[in-house]
């Protein structure tokens, strides 16, 4: 079996997040960066079907030198090799028509990522992908295991879970609990040096998003504590105050 | 509960991040920092979320040594023919600051492991002992401890007693070892003794064989998750082919001492850190006179005199490791760097420990836990005295302690 997965190379969730040049541009100063967290689950899960199916794992990402670090990362948790679409990711649509193009060319039975990445969080990248390809497209899949040409999975809806049955190829983002994240052990930290991180470069496709501005969310405000004799307080300030009434 | 249940896991999350003041992870290659990233979560993972049920109940967890094997902490300094990681030392230098900062009692038992019972046999080991032992102590599979101090010689490990006789078809062993880490547990003792002219080699003695016993030392204050105790040899027939072959004389054992005390000068840069962030986070959060504590003159200094502190050892580590790689480290260089970070650390803990109090007494925070366990490392590998006299005689050219 071939699989695909997709990860994103995202501030670790500690990272303090500030920016520059008149709030147009993130500043990466002191941030470390580490593989999106639902990224990692898709990846964990995929280390596993791999070792019990046999055949070939390869981890993708579309950015520039800098995620190098990260895909050797996923290459000692367990990949086979890595591709590296050699593009700054600038809008959902971009990445996955990267993605899509290589997916094509490889022609894998499974195509994972997670659910959405934890630096933009659009959670629109599996959807296109699927859409691009002609191929189902499931989010977010929180059990997969694969019987011959079929996936078994589960996945969260509205008010409770989803149990299907899906014919393979398909496309699959990823959350908790479908694998623990693995830690990479020193063998695998060794082995990755010599695995094949292939670069690519990306074809050219309009962008049809650009960043205007950022701006932190407001600061948390002190708690309020009130009686239970002072109802009508709490509901005038949760109307003129919270603007949440 | 994972891996380890047998004991209560602590609801708290290990948010450690790390002190790095001037930049020096500009000076680790990205591999070095991946190795530093997955031991710090392996420690989170195994060992933070245990570590003061284990220490409060003296409790060594047998179990991981395999889970330490399986991550590769075992001599990976090691060539990885012989199932060892096969890196630098800038490398298990970091591994074992990682791990120190969980608990310095899990750090002996990996030094221990790795560079007592591991190095020798790779250093001085016959091939067959080298084939045979290195790759099942690099999985956990066995595990080894290391017999040099005697209950009568410490600093003086050149006047032991422990000898043993050629009887034609083995060796009779005799003596006692004491204050050994892993010894209750151990498979294997890598133990030094004089032969019949008075020459200390190295002898590999097995658990089973008959006259071998490894009593516990119960009742310890210090590294109360690790276990230590006595070897005691009474009449003990050791095979022939289990005498490491390669180096004798007190050198042998200097110079596995040399690669331990490397990453012991790491391992408590580890400690100091985990203080130090603890004793930040809590005077962030502490509340006196209407305002953090953290906003006091005195605090402050604590704080800014311990980040300067851990820097100044962090960069004393780092070009020690060059030195390690590049084979040109001294002995006195290691003991420079493992007598000040030990000190050093020990300092940070107990100025730590006041910023929080009376809570820095409890088991809900790591501080006494590291200041207890740091007053055993202050000692062990050589004391700081000792350490200051390797030193002096360094400088002076004359042995004070001969």
């Amino acid at each position: 079996m071939k699989i695909l997965v997709c990860i994103t190379h995202v501030p670790d969730t500690t990272s303090r997040i500030q920016f520059t040049d008149n709030n147009t541009k993130f500043d990466k100063t002191g941030v470390q960066f580490v593989i999106g967290p639902y990224d990692d689950y898709a990846l964990a899960r995929a280390v596993e079907l791999r070792d019990q199916t046999g055949g070939k794992l390869t981890v993708l990402n579309v950015g520039e030198a800098e995620t190098d670090p990260t895909l050797r990362k996923a290459l000692a948790i367990g990949a086979d090799e890595a591709i590296r679409i050699n593009a700054y990711p600038k809008d959902s649509y971009f990445v996955a028509q990267q993605i899509a193009r290589v997916a094509q060319e490889g022609a894998y039975d499974l195509i994972l990522m997670g659910r959405e990445s934890s630096d933009y969080n659009g959670g629109m990248v599996h959807g296109m992908v699927g859409e691009m390809m002609g191929l189902p497209s499931i989010s977010p899949v929180m059990r997969l295991d694969i019987e011959g040409n079929t996936a078994k999975l589960s996945r969260e809806i509205e008010g409770g879970k989803e149990e299907l049955e899906v014919s393979l190829p398909l496309v699959a983002g990823c959350q908790e609990p479908i694998a623990e994240w693995k830690i990479p052990n020193m063998r695998g930290i060794m082995s990755a040096r010599s695995k094949p991180l292939t670069v690519k470069e990306a074809d050219a496709y309009d962008v049809h998003a650009s960043i205007v501005s950022y701006a932190l969310p407001p600061a948390k405000g002190a708690v309020k504590l009130f009686d239970k004799d002072q109802m009508e307080e709490l509901v005038k300030l949760l109307k003129n105050e919270a603007n949440v009434l | 509960m994972t891996s380890i249940g047998k004991k209560q896991k602590s609801l708290k999350s290990d948010t450690f991040e790390g002190v790095d003041f001037y930049q020096l992870d500009e000076l680790f290659t990205e591999e070095q920092k991946l190795i530093r990233e997955s031991i710090r979560s392996f420690v989170k993972k195994e060992i933070s979320p245990y570590i003061e049920s284990w220490a409060q109940e003296s409790y060594f967890p047998s179990s991981i040594v395999k889970i330490m094997g399986d991550q590769g902490i075992f001599g990976p300094q090691i060539p990885k023919n012989y199932g060892g990681g096969g890196l630098d030392y800038t490398a298990y230098g970091l591994m074992m600051q990682e791990l120190e900062r969980g608990d310095s009692g899990m750090r002996s038992t990996a030094s221990v492991q790795g560079s007592l019972v591991m190095y020798p046999i790779y250093a001085f080991g016959s091939e067959e002992q080298k084939s045979s032992l290195l790759p099942r102590l690099a999985s956990g599979e066995i595990l080894g401890c290391f017999g040099l101090t005697e209950p009568n010689h410490g600093s003086n490990p050149s006047g032991m007693t422990t000898n043993f006789k050629d009887m034609g078809d083995h060796y009779l062993l005799n003596g006692a070892k004491m204050w050994i880490s892993n010894a209750p547990q151990a498979d294997l003792a890598v133990v030094w003794a004089k032969n019949e002219e008075g020459r200390i080699h190295g002898l590999l003695v097995e658990r089973g064989m008959e006259g071998f016993s490894t009593p516990e030392t119960h009742n310890k204050w210090s590294l109360r998750a690790s276990c230590t105790g006595e070897l005691v040899f009474d009449e003990v027939k050791v095979p022939k082919k289990n005498l490491l072959p390669g180096k004798s004389g007190l050198g042998a054992p200097l110079m596995c001492l040399d690669s331990a005390r490397f990453g012991i000068s790491w391992g408590a840069v580890g400690a100091a850190m985990d203080c130090y962030e603890t004793a930040k986070n809590y005077a962030l959060e502490r509340i006196q006179f209407g305002k953090s504590i953290a906003s006091f003159q005195l605090t402050q200094k604590k704080l800014s005199e311990m980040l300067t502190e851990i820097t100044k050892s962090q960069l004393l580590n780092w070009r020690l490791g060059k030195l390690m790689e590049e084979g040109k480290a001294t002995t006195a260089q290691i003991s420079m760097a493992k007598r000040n970070n030990v000190a050093m650390a020990l300092q940070v803990a107990r100025e730590a420990r006041q910023i929080l109090g009376g809570m820095g007494i409890t088991g809900e925070y790591s501080i006494m836990r590291h200041m207890m366990n740091l007053e055993s490392v202050v000692t062990y590998e050589g004391t700081h005295d000792i350490h200051l006299l390797i030193l002096g005689q360094e400088i002076t050219g004359i042995s004070a302690f001969s």
